[in-house]
């Protein structure tokens, strides 16, 4: 899933303090597992909002709303009926759900709720790690299903480096070395000698350095 | 091994000498002296001068304008070059920058992560790794190819080098890194600095039975020890490097005005160790900050004078 973090009220109060009529909009997905925009986020921050503009003598509406996701267009249209009631919306999706809403809704002005971290998985509640970084190009056969692009520091194809020091990555002791990881596996499934194959220069013109990207399925197009 | 490069570094662990090598790094500045300060120093006790590229990745004057700078002098420089700052594109461009000016070994590496450095909130690049690194600079000279297929127009000439940290994690593949770095390309390889004998020689036992101590020539690195504080620095903060108590303790057992001493002796003795050691071909001193010791280190290792070679 896309794994998201809160961003500190301070800063949320900075983007909306000039608005008076605010939807704080939250998404059913990932962001609800990760508790950073689900339906409680959104009544903590609306809580807090209420409570901050209270104190600052102004009359600002903050209401509430959960869409089931906000990267698909008919959730988004759900709210169309009722958007002229705001003059401004904190989604609490990840950076997907803010542009696919601000697209949508092009004299709205849509500001993030939450910082946007990367592809990841609950290891348990209140811990959450990366295990993907989107390269366009999966490597993970040949790595033990461990990946070197996301999980090492260095992204190092044919690691480890010299840093790796009892099982952590040289730039935090409480990070694993992805390659101690990879080697570990591949001998738990007898198949240490991969290791030697040399991986070799990898094409990243699937990856970000290819310019945004696009997943084109004409079968399944209407 | 029959030389393949014009390297005189290649030459001299081709003709059978324990090579010497050592390193400056570059100032913190523009300031050319300071280069030329430090290989003055060491010049006629080494037979090529390693160029840091932004160590412990602190800004620093580039490695190539360095490496340029001892080669005006005279000198024999290895280009250090780290994948964590530059693209392919600019790593090839700087490869044929370097061999415009004729210097002639390379040593690819990967780098300290950037959070070490002093601009630990920067991008880092890793489009390619270390051993990717010595594909491509042997696929420049041995093709004459850029990586993109074109001919390149007079082929960088380079004698291609990587590090190997016999001491880091899992130990279970650091010989078969060895293995890898070596089909990829590798000629020699600058050790990270060896205090703990016996397991650097369990690391080169490995990779004899293996076969590749004949493959590559294997230069052990060695660090003197300032002080019993950087002695225990070593063992407890620098990940990757292994110092036994007992040197430590040796460390801190000598008064503090002896101490420089004391670890410029242990230096000498591992040195002298190390020469037993099957595969070892010569020696990679890292002085670090200390570079006025490298002759003394060297005279009593008895590694000197060194050999000249035509």
């Amino acid at each position: 899933m896309i794994v998201a973090d809160k961003k500190p009220i301070e800063e949320i109060i900075e983007q909306i303090k000039e608005h008076e009529k605010i939807l704080i909009l939250g998404c059913n997905e990932c962001v609800t597992v990760c508790e950073a925009g689900g339906k409680k986020e959104v009544g903590v921050l609306a809580s807090a909002l209420r409570m901050y503009f209270l104190n600052q003598g102004r009359n600002v509406k903050i209401d509430e709303e959960t869409l089931e996701r906000q990267c698909d267009h008919e959730y988004l249209e759900e709210i169309r009926d009722r958007m002229d009631q705001y003059d401004a919306v904190v989604s609490l999706a990840c950076g997907v759900g803010v542009q696919f809403m601000a697209e949508k809704y092009q004299n709205t002005p849509v500001y993030p709720g939450v910082n946007t971290c990367f592809l990841g998985v609950t290891e348990k509640r209140g811990l959450w790690t990366e295990r993907c970084q989107a390269c366009g190009q999966c490597i993970l056969a040949s790595t033990g299903g461990i990946c070197p692009v996301s999980r090492c520091a260095k992204r190092l194809l044919n690691g480890p480096c010299g840093g790796s020091a009892r099982g952590s990555c040289e730039i935090n002791k409480d990070i694993d070395c992805a390659w101690q990881l990879i080697v570990d596996r591949l001998k738990a499934l007898n198949r240490l000698d991969d290791y030697e194959k040399i991986c070799g220069l990898k094409d990243w013109s699937f990856d970000r350095a290819g310019g945004p990207r696009k997943v084109v399925r004409e079968d399944v197009q209407e | 091994m029959k030389p393949k490069t014009p390297s005189k570094l290649e030459k001299i662990l081709a003709d059978g000498h324990m090579a010497v090598t050592s390193e400056c790094g570059p100032p913190r500045g523009s300031d050319p002296e300071v280069i030329v300060k430090k290989a003055n120093m060491i010049k006629d006790h080494v037979d090529a001068i390693n160029i840091t590229d932004n160590q412990t990745s602190v800004t620093r004057m580039c490695s190539l304008a360095a490496c340029i700078r001892l080669k005006l002098m005279g000198l024999e420089p290895v280009l250090q070059m780290v994948t964590r700052d530059r693209n392919r594109i600019a790593l090839q461009s700087d490869i044929l920058g370097a061999a415009s000016y004729d210097i002639f070994n390379v040593l690819c590496l990967s780098g300290d992560h950037q959070s070490f450095g002093d601009c630990p909130t920067g991008q880092n690049v890793h489009d390619i790794d270390s051993m990717q690194l010595i594909q491509t600079v042997r696929h420049m000279r041995d093709e004459g190819k850029f990586l993109g297929g074109d001919d390149i127009g007079r082929p960088p000439q380079m004698f291609v080098g990587a590090a190997a940290n016999p001491f880091a994690d899992p130990f279970e593949i650091r010989v078969p890194r060895l293995a890898k770095k070596i089909a990829a390309g590798v000629e020699f390889i600058q050790t990270q600095c060896i205090y703990d004998i016996d397991k650097f020689e369990l690391w080169t036992k490995i990779a004899g039975d293996r076969g590749l101590l004949d493959k590559v020539y294997i230069l052990a690195g060695v660090t003197p020890f300032k002080s019993a504080g950087m002695a225990r620095y070593m063992k407890n903060r620098v990940p990757g490097i292994e110092v036994p108590d007992e040197m430590v303790k040796r460390m801190a057992d000598t008064p503090k005005e002896k101490q420089p001493e004391e670890g410029i002796k242990i230096c000498i003795e591992t040195i002298q160790r190390l020469k037993e050691v099957k595969g070892v071909r010569g020696f990679h001193v890292m002085a670090i900050e200390w570079e006025d010791k490298v002759p003394e280190i060297v005279e009593k290792s008895g590694l000197y004078p060194r050999p000249t070679v035509v």
